[in-house]
């Protein structure tokens, strides 16, 4: 039947957005609407002596000025982080409290300190511009490499360092080290990247005054998570009278996940003045004041015996975190970075120190990958240096210290279920033709250019989840998903998920789930995301869950569904549910020609003639799925480049990616968010830098200044997939979303080293550090 | 943007008119960049004068040996064109490449051309051809046209009518792009115009664009991308960012000249 | 200042600002919500349209420029159960992930696919140049293009 899983069913999303009709945040407009625009500093840090927003109130067209203060006393606290760190001397991470409007100082350019209210956007532009601000300039600590003897930015933490952790073990680290024959070691940065989804954030505010219910739509990738923030810690209104709705989002890849200053002032203004506000950021505020990826600097070393078997592995990391920590920045740099620093690979002995570290840039958080692109840039390049330092093939020496035995307890933290890493870098080799590049090579050499081929095993944890693991590491919320399965008494099937999709497919993808598990037509179930007013509860997308965590809640809704649906078929059909077979949309009386379909079960389930005692009416089913461990997709990609060394420029001309996902729902989109992933991989490699100056000016404040991947800039991929189910949960499935994005930025960084014939090379290789790594080669 | 009394003219007399009465007038070509510049409010003129209505100024045409390409000629409509692809192509060659599809669709030569944006792409051309902007009341030799940075010899109100460029032997255009912005960041025209006389028109790389003497030198002792490679680039004034160093810039600059002149002995 | 233009075959009367982008009209005036804006620098393309015959950017035409155009927007290409080649072509080589650059892509695609160029796969990618896209890498969209490209010839 059309739909099932495992079939690349085309996207029924698809149709609203192909013609115009898909409705994005920006898309809505309410009776009434004022605009909000927000005041932003031009400063990295300084004191807010005074805002005098006497003139700008005064300006046509405005109709409230609101000022951190006004917040404040409305009762608006600090957006919080919600994910507790410890330092190794045991002390909580030093948080610096952000209120969402500044109030006495500001710490970033871009930060906002007041908003205005207006009858029509360009009153509200003018009347932005006309608030008189006070600043006292203060010299910032802009840059990652100086923050820690720079100027400090927060009273009370030192050397601006919020936390400093650990993980490992240190001692035996050190041993492995004492004995080994040699050891590979490089200093790189893992460059700042500005997620730049191409619909900038955006939020409509609605009050109700007869329910005092505000309505917040948004771009949001986890609408109950906002809420919940919203409510509990921010203190905008009960969660029962707020409700945010995140309809179609144009893109996320972390960078809506946040709960950020403008939407909550947005909301709070609506019922302030009791009138809906709408404000969409331009581009150059996005650049500004949502929250970056990445930015780490790290020095990086792996102890081997003499035959290139890996004996220990040691780090050191500073990550910034930017001027205040965003909602999930403390987890990057420590849980989703130093416990994914085995890699595929039987390190004994590993050791991570990370100093999280406040600057006067713009907050840095989750950005695809978050993390796990790190950890993997940090082993991959290390791996693949090391082979060339020992004269070892890079494929023979991951080969040597591939994990085979599963499931495997990592020195940092992890236990891997399942995964088969020989096999996807056997069919890696094969499909990007391995054997053939010498020759390649040779052509290209001929024609001046230079040719480079670059490895990168990666591995994953994704699944977002468990939640007694994450608390006890330190999150503030759990990590599960809900699903609810309803189906309607004419037999069609509404589909709940606390999961969101934007860009993801799961309109489609988790209808296949369903009526698969049903078998019915596809067509006959509907999925709905997105609000809090109708799914009960959600911790939403990121972190390749959506499928593990949030697939699986819908499994065993179905599931119980089914069961309900032999209780009700056992009745109708006059023998017990104990005897009822369910198969292809069927509900027969086993060893009888009795049947009922799933649609009469529905309609009987909805018209209970006679029921007996304990049989409820109805047909639907919830469940929170709380899976026990990560899933931990791995792959292989090689990318091979041609470099250009009169003009430094690097092209991709081929990149090959073989990933393990576990069991597949859609070829189709998984190939697709491969191939999303892999050009944002490529585009960190090569491309994307988000620079700020020593000032704390951000000099990358455009698309005219920050290099997104352009169609000319990418080949297109070969991509595979190779599977190990995953062990835990129903579906088999680990998730797909981030992996490109993670494995990429090694493989191409190890390609342009291996065709300049350098060590290392910083990321994004630009033309003029390709041309100048040449000039010193 | 700020409001602005906003005028389409008809008639070139009229544009003139309207402009000189503006308190603080400006001239609407493509609006590639005056759009967007208006956006971000670094321009906020009282009148716009569109010039859009002015059919006079676009075309191409032939004049003696001359090609002449009305002010208000779109990008596309120049990369299209058959009398440029005839007498100039790499005229053409450089007008399909200017930013991309939809900018080609409505910016314009003279838009380009009075905006003096030391990365675009025409300056180099105006420049190696020794073209003639010919403006409403003069005539302005290429050589004296491009002051500096944004700066040109047009007056307040002068309106370039049209663009006359000499038929060179042949001639080549590169560029390397700027990985965001893909204006250049060092572009090269060269123009052989017979009998050792080679002109270098650089882009991109200086405050405005400039004849590059020391590569034209060496081009007329000896028409081979080989001949530029002991040449000194002298890189003092260049522009220097994040795409590129006045160092990088000049390597930028000879490697583009020496695949123009490549380009150029090929055609 | 007042305007008529003609949008998706349908002449429209309309009282606009002359500060008024062509992508403000069609959002906001017209409703026309389809044409997005994803930048504020003309670089992303997001707000494509066809303007008399050609693909611009919506973002970068003022009021007063589109006096008497004929301006073609993705609702004007084709809908549900009647899609045009190329918007089924997006559909079937998943093109598309979240759909907001979209429908900008479509309508830069349209003068690719009816130049009556052949196309190839680097013609397609580099007539996508004024087009950012931030899901797809671009692989499905350069299909999409050839399959309506082929679908048409």
């Amino acid at each position: 039947m059309n739909g099932m899983i495992g079939q690349p069913v085309r996207r029924r999303e698809d149709i609203r957005f192909i013609t115009g009709r898909g409705r994005y945040t920006d898309d809505l407009a309410a009776a009434g609407q004022a605009y909000a625009v927000f005041a932003r500093s031009p400063y990295a840090r300084a004191r807010l002596a005074k805002v005098d927003t006497a003139a700008a109130k005064a300006s046509p067209g405005v109709v409230a000025v609101f000022t951190g203060a006004d917040l404040a006393a409305g009762g608006i606290a600090a957006l919080p982080c919600g994910w507790l760190v410890k330092s190794t001397d045991g002390t909580d991470m030093k948080v610096a409290p952000r209120p969402p409007l500044a109030i006495s100082v500001v710490n970033f350019v871009g930060e906002p300190y007041a908003v205005v209210i207006a009858d029509s956007l360009e009153a509200a532009r003018a009347g932005a511009e006309a608030i008189e601000a006070d600043f006292q300039d203060l010299p910032p600590a802009a840059n990652l490499a100086t923050a820690m003897d720079g100027p400090q930015i927060h009273e009370g933490i030192e050397q601006n360092r919020s936390f400093h952790w650990a993980l490992g073990n240190q001692a035996k680290t050190e041993a492995a080290f004492a004995a080994a024959a040699h050891v590979t070691r490089l200093e790189f940065a893992n460059n700042r990247l500005i997620p730049n989804a191409i619909e900038p954030r955006a939020c409509l505010a609605n009050y109700d005054a007869a329910s005092d219910e505000i309505t917040l739509t948004t771009t949001s990738q986890n609408p109950h998570l906002e809420r919940l923030v919203l409510s509990a810690f921010v203190g905008l209104a009960p969660e029962h009278k707020l409700r945010v709705i995140s309809p179609d989002v144009g893109g996320g890849f972390g960078s809506k996940i946040f709960i950020y200053p403008e939407e909550t002032a947005a909301a709070w203004a609506a019922r302030e003045l009791r009138r809906a506000v709408k404000w969409t950021a331009d581009r150059s505020e996005a650049f500004l004041s949502d929250a970056h990826g990445r930015d780490h600097l790290t020095t990086a070393e792996l102890a081997m015996d003499a035959q290139g078997t890996f004996l220990g592995l040691r780090v050191h990391t500073r990550a910034n975190l930017g001027a205040y920590l965003s909602t999930f920045a403390s987890s990057v740099p420590t849980y989703l970075y130093g416990t994914l620093l085995a890699g595929q690979y039987r390190t004994p002995a590993i050791w991570v120190e990370v100093d999280g570290v406040y600057t006067n840039t713009a907050p840095v958080d989750a950005y695809r990958g978050a993390g796990r692109p790190e950890a993997t840039y940090v082993v991959e390049r290390l791996v693949e240096t090391a082979a060339r330092e020992l004269k070892l093939d890079p494929a023979e020496i991951r080969r040597r210290n591939f994990i085979h035995e599963f499931p495997y307890e990592t020195p940092v933290a992890l236990v891997y279920d399942i995964g088969d890493y020989e096999q996807s870098l056997a069919r890696a080799l094969t499909l990007a033709d391995v054997a053939g590049f010498p020759q390649r090579r040779a052509e290209a050499e001929k024609r001046g250019m230079k040719r480079g081929l670059g490895y990168s095993c990666y591995i994953e944890a994704c699944g977002l989840a468990p939640s007694q693991l994450a608390i006890s590491l330190g999150a503030g919320v759990g990590l599960y998903e809900s699903g609810e399965v309803r189906v309607n008494p004419t037999g069609s099937v509404t589909v709940f998920t606390g999961s969101h999709s934007h860009g993801q497919g799961h309109e489609t993808t988790f209808a296949q789930v369903v009526a698969t598990k049903f078998g019915i037509p596809i067509e006959q179930v509907e999925v709905v995301h997105g609000d809090t007013g109708r799914m009960e509860f959600g911790l939403g997308t990121y972190g390749s869950r959506s499928l593990a965590v949030g697939g699986s809640a819908l499994v065993k809704s179905a599931e119980k569904v089914i069961e309900k649906g032999k209780k009700i078929s056992g009745h109708m059909l006059e023998t017990t549910p104990d005897d009822i077979d369910f198969e292809d949309g069927v509900y027969r009386a086993r060893g009888t020609n009795r049947q009922m379909t799933f649609g009469e079960v529905a309609l009987a389930a909805y018209v209970p003639a006679n029921f007996p005692e304990g049989l409820e009416p109805g047909l639907s089913e919830k469940t929170f799925y709380d899976p026990k461990n990560f899933t931990y997709p791995a792959g292989s990609h090689i990318a091979e480049v041609e470099i250009d060394p009169e003009t430094g420029v690097v092209k991709v001309v081929a990149f090959t990616a073989v990933d393990d996902f576990g069991e597949i729902i859609n070829p189709m989109i998984v190939e697709g968010q491969v191939h999303g992933g892999v050009a944002q991989g490529i585009g960190q490699a090569l491309l994307e830098h988000g620079v700020y100056d020593d000032t704390g000016q951000l000099i990358t404040g455009s698309f005219m200044d920050y290099a997104m991947p352009r169609a000319g800039d990418l080949p297109s991929f070969s991509v595979e997939t190779t599977v190990t189910p995953c062990t835990h949960n129903p579906l088999g499935a680990k998730g797909c979303g981030e992996a490109g994005a993670i494995g990429a930025p090694a493989a191409i960084i190890n390609a342009v080293t291996d065709a300049l014939g350098v060590k290392d090379i910083a990321m994004p290789a630009s033309p003029e550090r390709v041309w100048r790594a040449l000039q010193g080669a | 943007m700020r409001d602005f009394a906003y005028h389409r003219p008809s008639n070139l007399a009229d544009a003139l008119s309207l402009r000189q009465s503006a308190e603080d007038g400006a001239y609407l070509a493509g609006g590639m960049t005056l759009i967007p510049t208006l956006k971000q409010r670094l321009a906020q003129p009282s009148d716009l004068v569109d010039l859009g209505a002015l059919g006079d100024l676009a075309g191409v045409r032939t004049e003696g040996g001359a090609l002449v390409i009305g002010a208000m000629t779109r990008h596309a409509a120049v990369a299209a064109s058959p009398d440029v692809q005839r007498a100039i192509p790499a005229l053409a060659a450089l007008a399909g490449g200017i930013g991309d599809p939809q900018v080609r669709n409505r910016g314009t030569i003279g838009g380009s051309v009075a905006n003096s944006d030391p990365a675009a792409d025409y300056p180099a051309a105006v420049i190696a051809l020794g073209a003639t902007i010919r403006t409403d009341h003069r005539e302005i030799a290429a050589a004296d046209y491009f002051k500096d940075l944004f700066e040109t010899a047009l007056q307040s109100g002068e309106l370039i009518r049209e663009i006359a460029f000499p038929v060179p032997r042949r001639a080549a255009y590169r560029k390397f792009p700027h990985p965001a912005s893909r204006y250049a960041v060092a572009g090269v025209f060269v123009a052989d115009f017979g009998a050792g006389d080679i002109r270098v028109g650089v882009t991109g790389a200086g405050p405005c664009a400039f004849r590059a003497t020391a590569l034209e030198q060496a081009l007329a002792a000896r028409l081979d991308p080989a001949a530029l490679d002991g040449v000194t680039i002298d890189s003092s004034r260049f522009n220097s960012d994040l795409a590129a160093s006045a160092e990088f810039r000049a390597q930028l600059v000879r490697t583009m000249a020496k695949r123009a002149v490549a380009d150029l002995i090929a055609a | 200042m007042k305007l008529s233009m003609v949008v998706n075959g349908v002449p429209r009367e309309i009282d606009a600002a002359p500060s008024a982008l062509l992508v403000d009209i069609l959002r906001s005036d017209l409703r026309l919500t389809g044409t997005h804006v994803g930048c504020d620098t003309s670089q992303c393309g997001a707000c494509t349209v066809r303007m008399n015959g050609r693909a611009v950017k919506s973002c970068t035409v003022l009021a007063g420029q589109a006096e008497g155009a004929e301006v073609t927007t993705i609702e004007g290409l084709g809908a549900p159960g009647a899609l045009h080649p190329l918007q089924a072509a997006f559909q079937e080589t998943h093109g598309l992930q979240c759909g907001f650059c979209t429908p900008g892509m479509i309508m830069a695609a349209l003068d690719l696919v009816e130049s009556g160029e052949r196309l190839d796969e680097t013609k397609v990618r580099e007539g996508l140049a004024g087009n950012l896209c931030r899901c797809t890498g671009y692989h499905n969209i350069v299909r999409a293009v050839l399959l309506a490209a082929g679908a048409n010839a």
